[in-house]
């Protein structure tokens, strides 16, 4: 059988993200980070997708996909 | 997590507005609010007082969160839109000035002093019990009440945003957030 293996990652918005840093607050894995205080940028390796990040967002703009591992 | 000291700060943010009504003097101290946020962008590049410092979103994020006073809904599109975001810099900004004018007014002795604060640049709060006169000009009081109630109006906005919607709903359309930002966005494109 073929099966793709999936798996879920935090992606964000980085055109709505105001690079507030509540994401990188609350993510018990420390999987993200604030890129020149410009916007939030999840480092794929270290992402579970728990999610709780997403929730955090006050702007809303981070979602958990699901990717193609 | 370990906590740091930064993490205290929202304790820092509760006192200077229980300070005001007190002595009204103490609001001069909410100028670091402005000016560190500001350094720490143009110097670093980064949105590290946001990110680390911000007593105010702490207090939001604690009383939002671990008090659970939010809806933790989501924001509505038009109030993270750039045109919000900027545009409420903009008024915001305009209202700041208009508080220094009225300041350079008593300043200048064309204006007497109003011992009043203004909460959501509409409503003039009398707040002469936290008057107790200053040994300096009384321009020095005028701007003290006129910066008092800008933080106090930019806390109730905060406040009704954080129960509204997410605790820390205010960051997305914080002035000084917004103008940190632009700081860092306009750093990173020159390198």
């Amino acid at each position: 059988m073929n099966s793709v293996k999936k798996r879920r990652r935090a992606v964000v918005d980085p055109s709505a993200c105001v690079a507030c840093g509540c994401c990188v607050k609350i993510c018990p894995l420390q999987a993200i980070e604030i890129v020149r205080g410009v916007m939030a940028q999840v480092r794929q390796e270290k992402c579970v997708g728990c999610g709780k990040c997403a929730r955090e967002c006050p702007a809303s703009v981070i979602e958990i996909r699901e990717v193609e591992a | 997590m370990k906590k740091h000291w930064y993490d205290y700060l929202w304790i820092a943010s509760l006192l200077y507005l229980l300070l005001g009504f007190f002595n009204i003097l103490f609001a001069w101290l909410g100028l670091l609010c402005f000016f560190i946020p500001l350094i720490i962008s143009v110097a670093s590049g980064t949105k590290g007082y946001c990110n680390r410092y911000c007593g105010r979103g702490q207090l939001f994020g604690l009383l939002g969160g671990r008090f659970g006073l939010s809806r933790r809904k989501d924001i509505p599109k038009w109030m993270k839109s750039k045109a919000f975001r900027y545009g409420f810099l903009v008024f915001f900004f305009a209202m700041f000035f208009l508080m220094l004018w009225n300041t350079y007014l008593v300043f200048a002795g064309v204006q007497d002093l109003g011992q009043a604060v203004t909460l959501l640049w509409t409503f003039k709060l009398p707040w002469n019990w936290a008057y107790h006169g200053t040994l300096f000009h009384p321009g020095v009081a005028q701007f003290a009440f006129g910066f008092y109630g800008v933080m106090l109006t930019s806390t109730v906005l905060g406040l009704i945003t954080m129960v509204l919607f997410k605790p820390r709903s205010w960051c997305v359309y914080c002035p000084m957030g917004t103008m940190t930002q632009m700081i860092c966005k306009a750093k990173s494109s020159r390198t």
